[in-house]
């Protein structure tokens, strides 16, 4: 294969919208290139859906302190304070900054951004949701991303599409560039640069259900690990409660938010039983469990593993009325069907396609699907990359969105913030790695640079076994879902560990069938596989050594959150083929923990 | 049920022309053609060449011809389709190929970013910080072409851009209305400029297959129109 070499001061691997943010801003000083598998507009942030959360107040009162304090509430007491505090106080800012780049929000009366209550977020005084998600329909994700993408076709920012970043190339310790296969004529390509933002995204598809791309492969945390520096948090993924069943298609929060309950074989809302106080709005990771308890007691619809939710007109009515839920203006909440099919277009779509259903007349069938990763790459609140629990900083080496760990979801992320977190921390990741960019010279590159890339993919090419691709990943992908999942105990864990080491030793006997060099996507996939696996055994490995339940990890074994020994952060190496764990303490700023009541 | 799918391959390493292969195999009606092309793949043929992500419709990147329409695999369930017969798929038309259902998309995005796809607004920004307001109606009036996902099945399925694309296409001219019509906006004027030019609106022949095409349901026969008469009258109403 034959290399070319590329020279941009900034590099930023992946186009959602992290690194279209960060594109943004770092391209205003700094020549800067974005390496993608995909063409932009494909990125997984086009997916979200329900709203990007601020404490606007344009529906009711709110402030960004209770955001704030919702935030680590949520995150139950393992999100950093600062880093939650910093990106709250910035919501609002940044809110008006994408509307200043033409992004469509959904309007009030006034003409403001209009807003709709979400899962875990709260008036602090009253206990009750408050409305602080702005929305653009369901689509909120969907215009993020095109309106980050269009902005930075008005700037001339300098793309690389359907470029599959394979590793990271780090001289003396800093971060000197990436190397990057692409994918239309299997070309291997050298970018030199003096600071590198990985803004890779999640890694849903470890997981047999879930709502994530076929992309969402970990690309980044699995490139980290190899360079011998960590991961974060990487036992904490969150389950949606509501996937489409067996197809796991999200179905947003904003449903609920929009009045729609949970319902069990019973005709029972269940979710007053555990979230007395806001019920279908509790947090994801209760709301989640709480359906699993519901179908393991035998009240899934016909005994299965779904139960319904309902946003029918007359069920949204009832219930708005028994919770004695108002308009800002203090008259009764009522909704019609036609006022539904305008707020949740797509997803009345998503089910009439998929389901034959018509969710106005009918309940949908949902399971809680793999939605987000709230661990990975850890960074400060500047967006720069540590390498060990005492805070280091790896020179040169950014990251920002689903794949970085600030930590500002903790434990838990509470819907909304994904969007918010992308569109901060991509800012902060391109203007400091500009600013790094701006004092720093370009490391002489070693001569190897693309070897390491280029022994990966020939080892997939070269390999003789008989082991296919697609069955390794299907039995990683059940063994995940019905072992590291919602609940977890010792004993299933070991085996998820035990299986996803077995299955990494079968990786080594694949047989690909693609061996040309023209868009081989049978080689990618088989190289994402491996991604997934190295993070798969991760999230075991620290699952299996975190001894509490604490947000989306569930132990039936330890049901308790146990601040005395677990309120700390997780960081994973990989060395000599073992994982090696060690931890740091969680940045406590004012907000002592307390227990989670919903 | 068992299902058979008569898929245009070609490797351009090894093929001098497309030719077409059949797979036919087990699958539930409620199965997706992109479910169908991950079996292929995964289990009888690894080299079938494909683009796809995010498997539900929004991400655009799968595509395809299904039995001669343009479809997302992902979004086309076998029962929709006619499987007592083969099932046709086929790259989609009018961009050159790259292998098997993977086409050349840079003509696309090239005729894309010919429209000024972006918001237009060097005025002074409210003093408060805060947004530019906008009531429900005038951001009502542009809503439906919000929803574009560039996924080509549009621009790929028109006649006239099959002909000669040089014309920006359907795909262009949504993105280009949903600024146009966008109260916020200031450069309706540049955009209409462009669109009235010979590679612009005017070649539109009305055959409405964008419309058919479109997996977002967006009405781009009625978009287009709107742009034609605002060209016309030089009103934005």
């Amino acid at each position: 294969m034959s290399v070319k070499t590329h020279q941009y001061e900034v590099v930023i691997v992946g186009a959602g919208g992290a690194g279209l943010m960060a594109a943004l801003y770092a391209s205003k000083k700094a020549s800067t290139a974005v390496i993608s598998k995909l063409y932009p507009s494909r990125s997984h942030t086009g997916a979200a859906q329900g709203g990007i959360s601020a404490a606007l107040g344009n529906i009711e009162e709110d402030r960004p302190e209770w955001h704030t304090y919702d935030t680590v509430k949520g995150s139950d007491y393992l999100g950093d304070q600062d880093a939650i505090e910093f990106m709250c106080n910035k919501a609002p800012e940044l809110v008006y900054e994408l509307e200043h780049m033409g992004l469509p929000f959904d309007r009030t009366p006034e003409g403001r951004i209009m807003q709709r209550p979400f899962g875990g977020h709260t008036n602090n005084e009253t206990g009750k949701p408050v409305h602080r998600a702005c929305h653009a329909a369901d689509r909120t994700g969907h215009m993020i991303l095109q309106t980050l993408y269009q902005q930075c076709i008005k700037n001339d920012v300098t793309f690389f599409d359907e470029f599959q970043v394979l590793d990271l190339i780090m001289v003396n310790g800093k971060a000197s560039g990436v190397v990057a296969i692409e994918i239309a004529t299997g070309d291997l390509h050298v970018f030199h640069a003096k600071a590198v933002i990985l803004a890779t995204g999640g890694w849903g598809r470890v997981w047999e259900i879930t709502s994530n791309a076929y992309a969402y492969t970990g690309d980044g945390p699995a490139m980290v690990l190899r360079k011998g520096l960590p991961v974060q948090d990487m036992e904490f993924f969150q389950f949606h409660p509501t996937g489409i069943y067996k197809l796991g298609i999200l179905i947003t929060e904003g449903v609920r938010g929009e009045g729609g309950v949970l319902i069990n074989d019973k005709g029972e809302r269940f979710m007053e039983k555990y979230a007395p106080h806001v019920k279908d709005l509790a947090s994801r990771d209760v709301v989640s469990r709480a359906m699993y308890i519901e179908m393991k007691e035998g009240r899934g619809i016909n005994g299965q593993r779904y139960l319904y939710l309902d946003v029918r007109p007359e069920t949204v009515n009832k219930y708005a009325k028994i919770d004695g839920r108002t308009n800002p203006d203090g008259t009764p909440y009522q909704t019609t069907a036609e006022e539904i099919l305008h707020k949740l277009p797509d997803i009345i779509d998503f089910c009439k396609t998929y389901l034959g259903v018509d969710p106005v007349k009918e309940p949908m069938p949902v399971q809680p699907t793999a939605h987000y990763a709230m661990g990975g790459i850890p960074t400060n609140v500047k967006t720069e990359v540590l390498a060990d629990e005492n805070g280091r900083v790896v020179p040169g080496l950014y990251a920002a969105g689903e794949t970085a760990c600030v930590s500002v979801h903790g434990a838990n992320r509470l819907g909304t913030n994904s969007l918010l977190d992308i569109v901060v921390f991509g800012k902060e990741a391109g203007t400091h790695a500009a600013e790094y960019a701006a004092g720093a010279e370009f490391a002489p590159l070693p001569a190897d640079a693309a070897d390491f890339a280029r022994a990966q993919l020939n080892a997939i090419l070269n390999s003789k076994g008989s082991e296919r691709v697609a069955d390794i990943a299907a039995e990683m992908k059940h063994e995940m879902m019905d072992k590291v999942g919602v609940f977890r105990t010792e004993e299933g864990i070991q085996e998820a560990l035990n299986k996803i080491r077995e299955l990494k030793e079968r990786f080594q006997h694949i047989h690909i069938d693609d061996h040309g060099r023209t868009f081989n996507t049978d080689l990618l996939t088989a190289w994402e596989l491996s991604n997934l696996l190295d993070v798969a055994e991760v999230t075991a490995a620290s699952a299996l050594a975190r001894k509490e339940s604490r947000g989306a990890h569930a132990r039936d074994d330890f049901p308790k959150r146990d601040d005395q020994n677990w309120m700390k952060h997780t960081l994973a190496w990989r060395r000599d083929g073992e994982i090696e764990l060690r931890y740091k303490p969680v940045v406590l700023t004012k907000y002592e923990p307390k227990e989670r009541v919903y | 049920m068992q299902v058979t799918l008569k898929i245009l391959r070609y490797n351009p390493e090894t093929d001098a022309q497309p030719h077409y292969e059949r797979y036919t195999l087990d699958a539930e009606p409620t199965d997706r053609i992109l479910d169908v092309l991950e079996k292929i793949k995964g289990h009888e043929d690894g080299t079938l060449t494909f683009r796809r992500s995010c498997a539900h419709g929004v991400c655009g990147s799968c595509a395809m011809r299904i039995d001669g329409r343009n479809r997302l695999a992902c979004k086309t369930l076998l029962q929709t389709l006619d499987t007592s017969k083969e099932i046709t798929v086929e790259p989609i038309l009018g961009l050159p190929r790259v292998k098997d259902l993977v086409v050349d998309m840079t003509t696309f995005f090239d005729n894309y970013k010919k429209v000024l796809p972006y918001f237009i607004n060097d005025e002074p920004l409210p003093e408060d910080g805060r947004e530019r307001l906008q009531s429900p109606e005038e951001r009502e009036r542009f809503d439906d072409t919000t929803k574009c996902i560039l996924c080509a099945a549009c621009t790929t399925a028109c006649p006239t851009f099959w002909a000669d694309n040089s014309y920006v296409g359907p795909s262009a001219i949504v993105n280009a209305h949903r600024f146009i019509f966008d109260s916020r906006d200031r450069a309706a004027a540049d955009r209409l400029k462009i669109l009235a030019g010979e590679s612009g609106v005017f070649r539109c022949r009305t055959a409405f297959n964008c419309t058919d095409a479109c997996p977002r349901e967006i009405k781009i026969t009625k978009a287009i129109a709107e742009v034609k008469r605002a060209i016309i009258t030089g009103r934005l109403d």
